[in-house]
């Protein structure tokens, strides 16, 4: 089992890394954007936002939305093209057990999360010296968002029919509840209602933990936002494996 | 002789009420080269993947080397080595990476299956192109590239869907002449072809599907003997006249040196050609107007 699940993830690694100007570019030259244009050009008429610099407060923010697009689009363009040209078929005849499987690909969207967003780390640390308050707080958050946009990258694989399939949910779905997670700004200064629906987007309590990782401000406890993301992986990681376990969309019925 | 691979009652409907396998019982002795012969849309596609775990039963059982399949999930899938009809690999992976990784899902240590994959590659006159991309390669390539990675787990037994499919006659008769020495070194090995030459030439056994139903299943040199006419067509040396008859056949001229002769039950080809020196005429070249099998597989499926 350990051999198939290091050959999942080798293969993983090498395909994102064969096709690494579509995978690693694109998000650097995104990320320069950003800093240039709400940092370095409207940064400086925001001012500060909880006491902090504008450009360090969205840094955080930044290589997170990165860690989970990248993770999520690993799965979903992986599996989904494992079954589109049926080398699906490779696994479903080996010995690999599913779950196996499942680990395999959702481990290739942590690895390409973690490239990705040591990437673009980087980068950003030519335009901002990077603070870190606790490197462990950024390491469990990393861990814990790419393996939940992981696994949902795998879902919406599973039920992808088309290619449209798999951009639906990243474009109309994470990419706005992304930006509503406090990315930009603190909820703090949100209306009521605005802050109050603000909780019941999970991304709001990753970004919150990684913003505590590296600048030592948070809104929320760090249980309760190091909770909201286990509860979210465990519910996936079954929904996942009763997938597989029942062939959805894989063996013909 | 023990069963290499047998089914009971095996039956497929698709959830679109499509009955591709109507209960059948199929028999393949250990060491066999068997062939599985149907028309298109006859169930042999489905049969084989349910039988490698691609597809679930409707009802009906598996047993491979005396292992239920549902019981014994993956001693079975460790046995059995599956070359799809369809292309299945991914287009933009180098051919060694293929085979390396389909060693390594089977529990082959990278290390391990780099030498395996390089046999076979080698084997299958694919080692100059490893580092190439499957999708670079012709249709036959591909084929050799399937065979080779469904033998990346050294299985016990084979099973070939369209092999030769768009492969040509020289790659053909080496891979025909491979599969006989995986065959006689033990390996049992169940064939699908449209190529109905390439069964009668490799195969000992027999299946014939039509419409999901077992319509024969037998010794091959047993079923052909069921062929009692074979059309054979003889140029002669000398021009033939408008009728010519030889006993117990029915002879057509096509042309001044072309004859058709359909033999009679008990009618030798030797008989055929002495019949036909006894009226001066000589023989130049002889050859089979129809492949036995087909005919007999016409009959069958017709």
């Amino acid at each position: 089992m350990w051999i198939a699940y290091k050959t999942i993830v080798i293969k993983e690694i090498l395909r994102f890394s064969r096709i690494w100007v579509q995978t690693i570019v694109p998000p650097v030259i995104t990320t320069s954007l950003y800093l240039l244009i709400f940092g370095g050009l409207m940064g400086s008429r925001i001012g500060q936002m909880r006491g902090i610099d504008y450009l360090d407060f969205i840094v955080p923010g930044i290589i997170l939305m990165t860690v989970i697009m990248q993770s999520y689009a690993n799965t979903v363009s992986s599996f989904f093209m494992t079954k589109y040209n049926n080398s699906f078929e490779e696994l479903l005849v080996s010995t690999t057990p599913n779950w196996v499987i499942l680990l395999g690909f959702v481990s290739g969207g942590v690895a390409r999360g973690f490239c990705v967003g040591a990437a673009v780390t980087f980068t950003i640390s030519f335009f901002v010296e990077i603070k870190i308050y606790s490197l462990l707080i950024i390491a469990v958050t990393f861990f814990l968002t790419s393996i939940m946009f992981a696994l949902a990258g795998f879902i919406n694989a599973v039920f992808a029919k088309t290619f449209d399939d798999i951009s639906i949910i990243p474009n109309f779905v994470l990419l706005p509840l992304t930006y509503l997670s406090g990315m930009f700004y603190s909820i703090d200064i949100l209306p009521s209602f605005w802050q109050g629906l603000s909780v019941f987007n999970p991304i709001f309590y990753m970004m919150d933990s990684f913003r505590l990782g590296f600048l030592g401000i948070g809104s929320v406890e760090l249980w309760k936002a190091f909770l909201v993301p286990i509860f979210m992986i465990i519910v996936l990681a079954f929904a996942a494996n009763f997938m597989l376990n029942r062939g959805v969309s894989i063996k013909t019925e | 002789m023990p069963l290499a691979l047998s089914t009971d009652n095996l039956a497929k409907t698709y959830s679109n009420n499509l009955e591709a396998l109507k209960g059948i019982n199929l028999k393949v002795e250990k060491g066999d080269f068997f062939a599985l012969l149907g028309s298109n849309g006859a169930g042999k596609t489905t049969a084989i993947g349910i039988i490698s775990g691609l597809l679930k039963s409707t009802s009906g059982e598996v047993v491979i080397d005396g292992l239920n399949q549902k019981k014994h999930v993956n001693e079975i899938k460790q046995m059995i080595g599956l070359m799809p009809q369809e292309f299945n690999f991914n287009p933009h992976e180098p051919n060694i990476e293929i085979l390396i990784n389909q060693g390594g899902y089977f529990g082959i240590p990278r290390k391990e299956a780099k030498t395996q994959a390089e046999i076979l590659l080698k084997k299958m006159e694919l080692w100059d192109r490893r580092f190439d991309v499957a999708q670079s390669l012709s249709g036959g390539m591909k084929r050799r590239l399937m065979l080779a990675r469904a033998l990346m787990h050294k299985p016990k037994i084979l099973i070939l869907d369209e092999p030769t499919a768009g492969v040509d006659v020289e790659i053909r008769q080496s891979m025909w002449h491979y599969l006989t020495q995986l065959n006689n070194e033990g390996m049992t090995i169940i064939l699908t072809t449209h190529y109905l030459e390439e069964a009668e030439s490799l195969c000992r056994n027999i299946a014939i599907l039509n419409n999901g139903v077992l319509v024969e299943q037998s010794n091959m040199k047993k079923l052909l003997s069921k062929a009692k006419r074979q059309v054979i067509i003889i140029d002669t040396v000398e021009k033939l006249s408008e009728n010519i008859e030889i006993s117990n056949c029915d002879c057509e001229v096509i042309d001044e040196n072309t004859l058709q002769v359909s033999q009679g039950e008990g009618i030798t080809i030797s008989d055929v050609i002495s019949a036909l020196k006894a009226q001066n005429i000589n023989v130049s070249h002889l050859r089979s107007s129809q492949n036995r099998l087909e005919s007999l597989f016409l009959s069958l499926t017709s």
